[in-house]
């Protein structure tokens, strides 16, 4: 049993998006004029040793996210902890 | 004069920084390897431009962890002149030694040909032998370079004149259409407050002769020497 951490980074609201504006566009010309927004994302997997408490997983995700996964001038991020 | 440049998994313009210093400037220079940690007791260490990484995650945000780059911060930190180029410009946003970020271009578009800007600081060692308000005719070729800073962010950056050159037209004006990536208030690079960082998406590597084009990025690398010289 290991610790599954997936992690949700996405781009701060006053941050423009290129391109989730273009895939927007693109749904649109397909037809689908109802929707108003796109925004993109990364979306990161982390597996974690199972002999680690949650809430050392909890902290070392949070280093991880913060050093290297997000660019806090743009992003922010946020993650769930399952064990599997 | 003392130059080092960096050289990572997927630089590219390492050889053409390499060839601008030596062979147009005629000074020394001694290429680095990203394992490396000895800088070689440069006067001013180039982060070149290129793909380092593949461009992975984000642009520069792995190349930032290179053991390389500890020993350019410690540098930089100590006043060394430290000039970072499109690739090298976006590695040292994320390492946090210049502020903001580079993000992809408003039109998606890798987008490589010669643009204007406008120096719009001339006390730095990067600029020196410039004149305010100097239009410089250098090739861009990037596709992040969209430069994005918050609000509180470009106050500062206004305040402490850390805008170093601005994108604009052939005539110096600051215009959307001369804006080639989006980037905020046509920013093109900018300074750290200790004036000593300096990053910018343009290639002055790759105008520093006639034949390639434009000869303007040398003003460049003459204030670097400048600097070193005292003179500014």
């Amino acid at each position: 049993m290991g610790w599954h951490v997936s992690v949700y980074v996405t781009l701060k609201p006053s941050v423009q998006d290129p391109q989730g504006a273009t895939v927007q566009r693109a749904l649109n010309q397909m037809g689908y004029q109802a929707v108003q927004g796109v925004r993109m994302g990364k979306f990161t997997e982390l597996e974690f040793d199972g002999k680690l408490s949650e809430a050392d997983v909890k902290k070392q995700a949070d280093e991880i996210c913060d050093k290297l996964l997000a660019n806090p001038n743009i992003e922010s991020y946020r993650f769930t902890v399952e064990k599997k | 004069m003392r130059f080092s440049v960096t050289v990572f998994p997927g630089s590219n313009c390492d050889h053409d920084c390499e060839y601008v210093i030596r062979d147009v400037m005629g000074q020394k220079v001694e290429m680095v390897w990203h394992k490396e940690t000895d800088l070689r007791n440069p006067d001013c260490v180039v982060v070149p431009g290129g793909f380092s990484y593949g461009d992975y995650l984000r642009t520069g945000a792995i190349a930032r962890f290179s053991p390389v780059m500890k020993s350019v911060a410690d540098f930089a930190a100590k006043g060394g002149l430290v000039v970072g180029i499109c690739n090298g410009f976006q590695i040292l946003c994320e390492a946090g030694m210049l502020p903001g970020v580079l993000i992809r271009n408003k039109s998606l578009q890798f987008i490589c040909k010669n643009v204007y800007i406008k120096v719009e600081q001339t006390d730095t060692p990067f600029t020196n032998a410039c004149k305010p308000g100097q239009v410089l005719k250098i090739p861009i070729a990037h596709g992040e370079g969209n430069y994005f800073i918050d609000a509180e962010g470009l106050k500062k950056l206004k305040d402490n004149r850390q805008i170093v050159v601005r994108y604009c037209d052939p005539e110096g004006q600051v215009t959307p259409e001369s804006n080639p990536n989006g980037s905020l208030d046509a920013i093109a690079g900018v300074c750290n407050e200790k004036r000593n960082v300096f990053g910018l998406m343009p290639h002055p590597d790759r105008s520093g002769e006639d034949v390639l084009g434009s000869h303007d990025g040398q003003v460049i690398w003459k204030s670097i020497l400048a600097a070193k010289a005292g003179v500014a």
